[in-house]
């Protein structure tokens, strides 16, 4: 095994509002396509954020843990929690606050956020029988 | 084919995160309360992940005996119950859990990969429920 980067991952909870809801159909048609996930709902996300990078030789730290923590109650938690994802924020406006769009909209936050080439993976957990994960494509050696 | 097989280990120990160059403040500013001079602890998880063909007639990528005899006489029965810092394998580094990653990494992959059947796929430290650290496959 080559001495590749070290991933550093941590773990976040927010709880937040939801429903799946397309502006241009009506709430039957929309209760038609979506079921029971039309209705408001919502869940305990948990995020997994991972970041990449050789440990700095000095402190054996990738990235400071704290930093991190601080990162994303400002960025995620400041935004998400305790709120309705359509009502509450900008982003759901024409897509749907399905695990797969929240986690792109969570993505695109943290890169532009964190130094770049930090940002290794994302997975998202609406519950705990389902996730999302999305990764950064890097070149391979 | 390869297929990928992981095993979990834990281990309870103590670190403190400090130079030794450095002055209290500046470990302070640096760790915060990991610096703590006195020491505090974790129960660590390690997760090893070894990946290679199955082998015909047993049907295994590896022994998991060996497997596991392996990492208990490298890695856990050498950092149970100790100051991490008291490690020769700390001395010239800090006990942090991308230090352990490392470690770890350099404790199996020459044992694991002598005979060129299988490679050291992950290792992955689990310091708290919610602070993870891995190098190797992302998947």
């Amino acid at each position: 095994m080559s001495q590749g980067p070290v991933r550093m991952t941590r773990a976040i909870e927010f709880s937040a509002s939801l429903r799946y809801a397309r502006g241009d159909l009506s709430d039957e048609e929309n209760r038609g396509r979506f079921g029971a996930r039309a209705s408001h709902h919502g869940h305990n996300y948990r995020l997994e954020v991972t970041v990449e990078g050789e440990p700095d030789p000095e402190t054996g730290m990738v990235m400071d843990l704290v930093e991190l923590k601080d990162l994303l109650e400002a960025e995620v938690m400041s935004r998400f929690d305790h709120r309705d994802l359509v009502a509450d924020t900008p982003y759901f406006e024409k897509r749907l606050p399905t695990p797969e769009n929240v986690a792109l909209v969570i993505r695109q936050i943290l890169l532009e956020a964190l130094p770049p080439g930090r940002l290794s993976r994302i997975r998202l957990q609406p519950d705990e029988d389902h996730w999302v994960e999305v990764v950064e494509d890097r070149p391979r050696p | 084919m390869n297929v990928a097989v992981t095993h979990r280990y834990h281990f309870a120990a103590a670190h403190v995160l400090c130079r030794d160059e450095w002055s209290p403040a500046e470990n302070e500013r640096v760790y915060g309360k990991c610096a703590n001079p006195n020491g505090h602890g974790h129960n660590y998880g390690v997760e090893v992940t070894v990946s290679g063909s199955v082998d015909s007639r047993t049907g295994r990528v590896v022994d998991p005996e060996w497997l596991d005899d392996l990492v208990r006489r490298r890695v856990v029965d050498r950092l149970a119950f100790r100051l991490l810092n008291d490690d020769p394998a700390f001395a010239e580094r800090v006990p942090t859990a991308e230090n352990i990653v490392r470690f770890v990494e350099e404790e199996l992959a020459p044992e694991l990969e002598a005979d060129g059947e299988r490679r050291l796929a992950r290792v992955r430290v689990l310091e708290t429920r919610r602070n993870v650290f891995e190098t190797g496959d992302l998947t």
